[in-house]
């Protein structure tokens, strides 16, 4: 399960929460983070786990994934004879040709991604899962990542990583095991972008689009007869009165432009739209993350 | 406290930066437009902007060319404008292939560069392409002079050193000196240069298929003409960037993430010893000791007020869940003028509606041209 979406819509938390919702039903889940930002493990208040797959809870780990160990580890799994490799990886020009090549840290990322899903681990006593749920890079660089298997099996015609590009791209595109999430905010930018983001992800990359999470919606507090209500003491209180009432009529306004972008969304896309409610929480947490995660149908 | 248009007194660029989702694209806009107001002529440079934004300025189709919004928009929304606002869009490819036609000595090199694979996914995908071709917009704009003001909204790179390193970073990879010697098409290099080399070209070759290997030996002969131009260039595009004209504007939200993020953001700044301006924090919510001074026991109160205690109750709960947020939002924002040490803090509030139209930059420039004590009087609906 791949968690997209516009910077700052909360994929992190959406992919946190569906890892602890598929790890209490018992599923052996992994959280992927690829930024090297490490957000989740934060979450977590764990100290970061760089390129491990470390336990956060039952059933549940994380791994942030580098792309030099990636390639490392790519590497180590291809290349059998023990001097040579050692010889590569002191070898500059092998990582300056490594680092030049376009596309090449993105293809082993999505290279590890898959071996984390395979029930026949690659690396020596890898763990088996059942969900890999992968924090994917923002929109705009997300589709491009997802698309690098493909660019890279046309450049590269022959040898052995194009039947693996070709591989990883039939693995991201296999309808019934690989999914997207598409995280999005009840605002204008992040509703367009959504729309834009399903149709590209669907014809461009052919991805399977399972739903769209819209995140941070704010609850209906108050009725329209009420906030005309609270209009007026905002305007004939002052102190504390007006600046409840104002936070009041804030909070109407804002949940009212919210459905309508809510419905737009709904208008625009062809998969199911789930909403997530706002959470007034100073800072989103794991608690935060699981109270979000008995909401995620 | 500053407002923006004293921290852009006599400034000649202005770079708002910061992480994904923070509103940097509204903010660059909402500068720009009001530096335009006082008399300048102001371009915006953006990178992704909001259709409905662009559409209510009139710049449906805005390009990789700058345009003038028409002033006549300003007189039908009651907004006085005394200099001129013009806006643009990046488009990195374009950008970059204008660069290469400028560049190459002769058209045969320009075709060879422009039609190359490697090339293609450099100037479209390669992270970092388009924060270097942003800088070298930004560049070209100033060395022409049309303008007194550049307002640069960067790329949403989550990783804010992938921005300032980006020049660096594909100069580098344009220059590829050391890679360049050991492919030529002889490869006696190679073998000159020992054995190790000539066994990771070899395991290289095999890992990745004999083509990419091709095209990236045709790219750096056909890019060999130009390394030169390209790495005056960089060196003058960072000399600009380092100017005391220049102004770097870190933009942020008030939670944890985004604060994090301008902190490490303003870190790389001063390591790269490029003037830093003041921070711009965005939805910000004031808190009510600052709005109201005492709150009182403010249920009863109101409930006297709206005859209404139920609907008394569900306002001060509403209240006290907006408060909690306003004291993370000033925590954090304390932390971050600390890290700072600066006292420049912008805070614009989280407003009752979106931004997308003049109405609502104009709304935000009251927030961002104001002092720190009329922002307060403006939050609490005082003034």
């Amino acid at each position: 399960m791949i968690v997209t979406g516009k910077g700052g819509v909360g994929k992190t938390t959406v992919a946190v929460a569906l890892g602890l919702r598929a790890a209490s039903e018992g599923k052996r889940t992994i959280v992927c983070e690829v930024s090297s930002q490490e957000n989740a493990s934060r979450m977590f208040e764990h100290t970061a786990v760089g390129f491990h797959e470390v336990e956060m809870e039952e059933n549940l780990w994380s791994i942030s994934i580098d792309p030099d160990e990636s390639m490392r580890e790519y590497v180590l799994l291809q290349l059998k004879v023990r001097a040579m490799r050692d010889m590569l990886f002191r070898s500059r020009i092998f990582n300056y040709l490594a680092a030049a090549t376009p596309g090449l840290k993105e293809l082993v990322t999505i290279g590890k991604i898959w071996e984390l899903a395979q029930l026949d681990r690659k690396v020596k006593k890898g763990r088996k899962y059942d969900l890999v749920i992968v924090d994917a890079p923002a929109t705009g660089h997300g589709v491009g990542f997802l698309q690098t298997p493909r660019t890279f099996a046309s450049i590269a015609r022959v040898g052995p990583i194009h039947s693996q590009a070709q591989q990883l791209d039939r693995f991201i595109t296999d309808q019934e095991h690989t999914g997207t999430a598409i995280v999005a905010l009840p605002e204008e930018m992040p509703v367009n972008e959504s729309m834009t983001l399903e149709r590209d992800l669907r014809e461009e990359v052919g991805v399977a689009v399972d739903r769209l999470y819209l995140n941070g919606l704010y609850p209906e507090r108050f009725k329209k007869a009420e906030a005309e209500k609270l209009a007026a003491l905002a305007e004939s209180e002052n102190g504390a009165a007006k600046a409840a009432a104002r936070a009041a009529l804030s909070e109407y306004g804002r949940a009212k432009t919210q459905r309508a972008q809510l419905s737009r969304l709904k208008k625009g896309v062809e998969a199911p739209v789930k909403t997530l409610p706002f959470l007034f929480e100073p800072e989103l947490d794991v608690e935060a993350a699981r109270k979000l995660a008995g909401k995620l149908g | 406290m500053a407002s923006v248009g004293e921290v852009l007194e006599g400034k000649s660029i202005c770079i708002c930066a910061g992480s994904g989702g923070v509103g940097k694209t509204t903010t660059s806009a909402a500068i720009a437009l009001g530096m335009a107001q006082q008399g300048l002529r102001v371009c915006v440079l953006t990178i992704d902007p909001a259709k409905r934004l662009a559409d209510s300025l009139g710049l449906a189709e805005l390009g990789n060319e700058a345009r003038q919004v028409d002033p006549a928009l300003f007189e039908e929304q009651g907004v006085e404008m005394k200099g001129e606002l013009w806006a643009m869009m990046l488009d990195a490819k374009a950008t970059f292939d204008e660069l290469i036609a400028r560049q190459a000595p002769d058209e045969e090199s320009r075709d060879r560069v422009l039609n190359n694979r490697i090339y293609q996914q450099i100037s479209s995908a390669l992270a970092g392409s388009q924060e270097y071709m942003a800088m070298e917009k930004l560049f070209e704009l100033h060395t022409e002079g049309d303008f007194d003001l550049l307002v640069l909204d960067t790329p949403p790179t989550r990783n804010a050193l992938d921005f300032l390193d980006a020049p660096r970073r594909l100069t580098q990879f344009i220059e590829g000196k050391s890679l360049r010697v050991f492919m030529k098409p002889t490869g006696l290099a190679a073998k000159v240069t020992g054995r190790g080399v000539s066994v990771a070209l070899g395991v290289f070759k095999k890992l990745v298929g004999f083509d990419l290997l091709a095209d990236l030996a045709e790219f750096f002969n056909a890019f060999s003409s130009m390394v030169d131009g390209f790495q005056a260039r960089a060196k003058r595009v960072n000399k600009l960037l380092g100017d005391p004209e220049t102004c770097f504007l870190v933009v942020c939200g008030p939670q944890g993430e985004p604060i994090d993020e301008a902190v490490y953001f303003h870190r790389k700044l001063v390591e790269a010893k490029l003037p830093f301006g003041g921070v711009v924090v965005n939805k910000v919510h004031y808190a009510a000791d600052e709005l109201s001074g005492e709150v009182d026991d403010l249920p009863t109160a109101l409930a006297e007020k709206l005859d209404d205690s139920a609907l008394a109750k569900r306002v001060a709960d509403n209240f006290a869940d907006y408060q909690a947020l306003a004291e993370r939002d000033s925590r954090n924002i304390d932390h971050l003028a600390n890290e700072l040490r600066t006292s420049c803090v912008i805070r614009v509030p989280y407003l009752d509606e979106d931004v997308h139209d003049l109405a609502g930059l104009s709304q935000i420039d009251r927030y961002l041209f104001a002092t720190a004590e009329e922002r307060v009087e403006m939050a609490a609906g005082r003034a």
